[in-house]
């Protein structure tokens, strides 16, 4: 189907059901009771789920598949944000033109960056890379304020001039992004018994977005180009001395994730249209590089499962508090319930960065080929289980 | 896969058959059963305390949510009442908002815009809060502001000294209890005039950002109305930790008084450099080298130890007001986790409450309700004597304090001393005021 | 002319951390072939061993003073450090006042066992998995680190003054006529920082040990093959390059007042800095070291800032951009180390 192979029809068949149904698969949890404090299925966190999960795909197509480690792909995420910001205040509040435009702009600036810092290789590169983010963060905190709105980010206001639209809404507020006056907050609740399952128009545009890039993904993975691109990551000494010029592959490969970060920026705009020039920083490149390696660099999936695992603990974690501890335990003798809190409360609320350290470290450490590594042997083990004399568990190599 | 399958086509007809029965609930549509975002309908309302968690302004999250936890206890009728008692208002009862039990949910900003924003919006979407509140910037405050209008909740600024907070970004559902840059210009000024005269040369260091901005136009205009003289502004870069490079310049360009317009980090690593250069052993133009933080707060003041020690800032509250407020505050804070609260605790449970009791005058949680309740609100028994909330800008007028660090601290909470209340006429400007001109208030958007 | 020199004098002070931070990567990376992202931290722990000594030279007991009273009326605490009851006020007094330089005592031995610690522990697993495992992992690790240190110190900067006798300004330029007041600390942690680099180089260049580790930089397996036992002499290398790291923090504490991030803000930078030195190359590292703090103490200089307004905010990245594009690996690099 689609020109791709039965195993990566039926990844891509599983992704699609995966991110049409979330609402559902993310909200497992009545909302009243004590676990609802688990449920990732509102709009903001799926939307942010896919966002960077279209983000961290198109990175892997850089360092999955070339080995090019860039420490400075925030800053196309920063640059599509700011675009499409810029779109919403100047022409009107249409997706469609933001999303193009930030696209547009990333690619550009990818293709600037990428034809510099691609001179260099190894960390070379990645530390140029990194210099121009860096460069970009701090500017866009600073002297560029007049474009980028500094400290506070990009917003719009009552008196931006939109021209395609107006520049407040009757009620006199500021108009809401849409698609073709389909609104992307606007959001249907479907309530079953006591569980109450959100779909948001934006999550599921984003959605649609990010089986489109999913499937490009998998059509460059398996094209000659990236069979190209591989054999640079594995000799590319060898490959120039056959007289192949690598240049023009990497550097599209560049852009081409480039122009994926830009879109991720510009559908993060479009969700929510505000752009800050944190989104830059080297601690946001970072984060991509540690999305895409803790699922599993160079297979098409992992970035994805990377991307939702981080953001769910940034959002899910962050928000549990003592109180919530006690009602969790409230059913136990007073003494161990404290104990219990006690034991719990460094790791959740203002301890989740520690939480998250320590599961980096743990998946590094038994995981080598990250997330996916750890599903194949949880596969393995299943069918081990199923069938115990079938050698079956070297079956699923990750795709690199 | 395929049993999963059998079920999730099981759910998706149990849904089309609920979904036919009960009323839809949109949020965030025009098209909706709810009278407003977030109307809640049980016995108990949820507020969302949105405060830094992570990140350099951690601990004053922590004194945040501290003093928010407070006034959940407070408004539910637990403990000593604290400030409830002492408040002019006496529309609070103990029993809740208007009868409904207080809860709250709590999220991390990590002093970003971004995650600020994320954090919110969880709260609205997820934990259904009808309120946001929080933040230890003004970058975050104004971002979460923003999506707070958006959204159909109202925010309840925390800590945050922008001018631009209650100006060129002022929100209908926003409010500040918080003085701003302007308000330390305008109480500076006058003390910094009677101790160093009015022949002054200032140098200013500004944190490179929207808010280092606003406070160094407003400090420079205030000062330059005395007849002082301003020498040079000089950005720094947010990120810098060793100011040594910024501090050298100032030791000769003829200046006499180095206005420091840093917070947090920032200011602690600034002053001890400044300290560390002798600066304040410097004798100029026949005068004692000065140095003047606009902006202190008392967490901050202890990073930076001994150097604080005889310099002149601006704080919105301090602990050791001796009004019935204030000591009923420091009382049960103080009692509650052993040591008094700062600044940023008490803007915040002045907030919390602020906030509970407009919606028991207005009798709904409608936001625009609320705002209505809120709008030229006079108050008094908070700690900074007779209080407005302003209808124009939604910011609160009050005493705004100076104070100088203490020479002879006898605990390590009796860092600073108060020099001066001054009073709220003097810190008090035109809504149009070109500081604060460009914004527009809007109209107050109960979402739904 | 004054002006030139002063911001000379910050450029080489702060090179000198820079310096620091980078020659221990460097070591790490040049012994073990290991990207050490926690070694930030180790500067952070550093300087907090600084704080710990000073809070344990603080310990007090309490003795109530009816006289007074605390911010809720009670009878006043008031807190006398031990030291200070055994020692007699004077003594005590001083030696608190001395707790930063005492500090290098108590943080050499902690630097070397965490070092060993985290080498045996963890890093040793990662010699033969890709750098960007290495990456995460001692990322993870430098969180979790920082993550337990705010737990325990909170998050807001702690004052680590230096001892009264070094707190106070000089006049350096009094032997030439000139007037340039400098903080004597500062002046004082430059010479600690020459000292460190020339004890580290001398080591390296005149010991047996340092020999042997200098042969096995440069090909490992063949000093193996000599039957000497190089990974052992590896971790001690790492447990060296953490002290250092760590000591760079201890002297660093009244400079700035420490807080729990600040290994993170100099990650960043000291990375550039290996980088820019070239992969694998001490004296490149130390020499980008200064040559970076240098130019980023002119930027910040309001005449170069008026001319290129922000300059003072890139500096450090257009530096590195202009060295990587003009010298193919940095300073002083060798040839295919992390090329690829």
């Amino acid at each position: 189907m689609f020109g791709l192979d039965k195993k990566d029809t039926s990844m891509l068949i599983i992704v699609a059901c995966l991110t049409l149904f979330a609402p559902f698969i993310l909200n497992p949890f009545p909302t009243d009771s004590a676990m609802a404090q688990f449920n990732a299925g509102y709009p903001d966190l799926m939307q942010r789920f896919v966002i960077f999960g279209i983000f961290a795909i198109g990175f892997n197509i850089l360092f999955g598949l070339t080995g090019y480690l860039s420490f400075g792909h925030a800053a196309f995420l920063g640059a599509g944000s700011y675009s499409a910001v810029w779109m919403f205040k100047l022409v009107g509040m249409n997706v469609i033109p933001a999303i193009l435009l930030s696209v547009i702009v990333a690619g550009l600036f990818a293709l600037l960056i990428g034809f510099v810092s691609l001179r260099r290789s190894g960390i070379y590169f990645s530390i140029l890379t990194l210099a121009f983010a860096q460069m970009s963060f701090n500017l866009a905190y600073s002297v560029l304020t007049p474009i980028t709105n500094g400290e506070t980010g990009l917003q719009l206001t009552l008196d931006d001039p939109r021209i395609l639209g107006v520049s407040a809404t009757a009620d006199g507020s500021i108009p809401v992004t849409s698609l073709f006056g389909l609104e992307m907050r606007s959001t249907f609740e479907m309530a079953i018994g006591p569980w109450a399952f959100q779909f948001n128009v934006g999550y599921y545009l984003c959605a649609l977005i990010l089986l489109a890039a999913f499937y490009l993904s998998i059509r460059i993975f398996r094209s000659p180009f990236g069979m190209m691109l591989r054999a640079v990551k594995s000799n590319q000494q060898r490959m120039n001395y056959t007289g192949l010029n690598t240049r023009p592959y990497t550097l599209a490969a560049f852009v081409i994730s480039g122009m994926y970060a830009g879109l991720a920026g510009g559908l993060m705009a479009s969700m929510d249209p505000l752009a800050g020039a944190e989104r830059m920083q080297w601690t946001a490149s970072g984060e991509v590089v540690l999305m895409t390696i803790l699922g599993g660099a160079g297979t098409l999936i992992g970035p994805v499962l990377g991307a939702g695992f981080i953001k769910y603990f940034e959002n899910i974690f962050s928000k549990i508090n003592d109180n919530v501890l006690h009602s969790w335990f409230s059913f136990m003798p007073d003494g161990m319930e404290d104990a219990l809190v006690f034991i719990v409360h460094p790791f959740i609320g203002k301890g989740w960065h520690l939480t998250l350290g320590i599961l980096f470290m743990l998946v590094v450490i038994f995981l080598p080929g990250g997330l996916v590594e750890g599903g194949q042997r949880i596969k393995g083990w299943l069918s081990r289980r199923k069938a115990k004399d079938s050698n079956t568990s070297g079956e699923t190599n990750p795709a690199e | 896969m395929s049993e999963f399958d059998a079920s999730r086509r099981r759910v998706l007809k149990t849904g089309a058959i609920a979904g036919a029965g009960v009323a839809l609930p949109t949020i965030f549509t025009a098209s909706s059963a709810a009278a407003f975002t977030n109307e809640p309908t049980g016995g108990t309302v949820t507020l969302g305390f949105n405060v830094p968690q992570t990140g350099p302004y951690a601990d004053e999250g922590a004194d945040e949510l501290r003093a928010y936890e407070l006034a959940v206890e407070h408004l539910n009728g637990g403990g000593d009442g604290g400030m409830m008692n002492t408040f002019s208002s006496k529309a609070l009862q103990g029993n809740g908002i208007l009868g409904k039990k207080v809860e709250y949910v709590t999220g991390d900003t990590q002093t970003k815009s971004d995650a600020a924003r994320a954090s919110a919006k969880s709260m609205i979407e997820k934990d259904g809060a009808v309120m946001i509140t929080g933040g230890s910037s003004s970058g975050v405050a104004i971002a979460v502001q923003g999506l707070c209008q958006e959204a159909g909740v109202i925010f309840m600024a925390g800590l945050t000294h922008s001018n631009d907070t209650t100006g060129k970004d002022k929100k209908a559902n926003g409010f500040r209890h918080f003085f701003n840059g302007y308000m330390s210009g305008a109480a500076l000024a006058p003390v910094l005039k009677n101790l160093y005269g009015s022949d002054r040369t200032a140098y200013h260091l500004t944190a490179d950002y929207t808010w280092g901005w606003t406070q160094e136009e407003s400090i420079a205009a205030a000062t330059e109305a005395l007849g002082w003289n301003t020498v040079n502004k000089v950005r720094t870069p947010l990120a810098a930790t060793d100011f040594s490079s910024y501090i050298a310049p100032v030791l000769n360009s003829g200046a006499d008084v180095l206005v420091l317009n840093h917070y947090g980090g920032n200011m602690v690593n600034s002053l001890t450099n400044a300290v560390q250069f002798g600066l304040r052993d410097k004798v100029v133009n026949g005068k004692n080298f000065e140095i003047v933080v606009p902006l202190y707060s008392r967490l901050m003041a202890k990073g930076a130890g001994a150097n604080v020690k005889g310099i002149h800032g601006s704080t919105n509250w301090h602990w050791t007001l001796q009004d019935e407020g204030s000591k009923a505050f420091v009382k049960s804070f103080g009692t509650k986790y052993g040591f008094p609260p700062s600044q940023a605790a008490h803007t915040t449970y002045c907030q919390t409450l602020l906030y509970a009791d407009a919606v028991e005058r207005a009798g709904t949680f409608n936001p625009c309700g609320v705002v209505e309740a809120l709008e030229g609100f006079e108050f008094d028994g908070l700690g900074n004597g007779k209080t407005l909330y302003r209808a124009e800008d939604h910011q609160c007028f009050k005493d705004v304090l100076v104070v100088r660090g203490k020479e002879n601290p006898t605990s390590e909470f009796d860092l600073l001393e108060v020099v001066e209340v001054t009073p709220r006429a003097q810190v008090e400007y035109a809504p149009d005021h070109p500081m604060f001109a460009g914004g527009n208030l809007g109209a107050c958007n109960p979402g739904a | 002319m004054d002006a030139i020199l002063l911001q000379i004098l910050n450029g080489l002070d702060k090179g000198s951390a820079y310096a620091l931070i980078a020659l221990g990567l460097t070591l790490i990376f040049g012994t073990l072939g290991v990207v050490n992202f926690a070694h930030g931290a180790l500067f952070m722990i550093g300087a907090f061993c600084a704080v710990t000594l000073q809070r344990i030279l603080n310990l007090s007991f309490e003795t109530v003073d009816e006289t007074q009273t605390d911010f809720l009326g009670n009878p006043l605490k008031v807190k006398t450090p031990y030291v200070e009851a055994w020692f007699g006020p004077e003594v005590g007094g001083s030696i608190i006042d001395w707790a930063v330089p005492l500090a290098i005592l108590f943080a050499i031995p902690i630097m070397i066992g965490v070092g060993y610690v985290m080498e045996r522990g963890l890093i040793k697993h990662f010699y033969k998995r890709p750098h960007a495992d290495q990456i995460l992992v001692t990322f993870g690790l430098a969180i979790v680190l920082q993550e337990v240190i705010k737990y325990f110190y909170g998050a807001n900067p702690i004052q680590t003054p230096a001892p009264d006798a070094l707190n106070g300004v000089m006049n350096l330029g009094a032997l030439i006529g000139m007037d340039i007041i400098y903080p004597v600390w500062r002046v004082v942690y430059f010479f600690f920082a020459v000292l460190i680099i020339g004890g580290i180089f001398s080591f390296l260049q005149f010991t047996t040990f340092g020999m042997v580790v200098r042969a096995g930089m440069a090909d490992r397996e063949t000093v193996g093959l000599l039957g000497i036992n190089i990974d052992r002499r590896f971790t001690i290398m790492f447990g060296i390059a953490a002290a250092v790291a760590g000591l760079a923090g201890v002297m660093y504490t009244p400079i700035n007042s420490p807080n729990y991030h600040m290994g993170m803000d100099f990650l960043v930078l000291s990375f550039v800095v290996v980088v820019v030195g070239g992969m694998g190359s001490l004296p490149g590292a130390v020499l980008a070291g200064f040559l970076l703090g240098v130019l980023e103490s002119f930027a910040s200089m309001n005449e170069i800032k008026s001319l290129i307004p922000g300059i003072d905010q890139i500096i450090i990245y257009v530096v590195a951009i202009i060295i990587l594009l003009t010298r193919p690996r940095g300073l002083m690099g060798r040839k295919g180390v992390m090329e690829d």
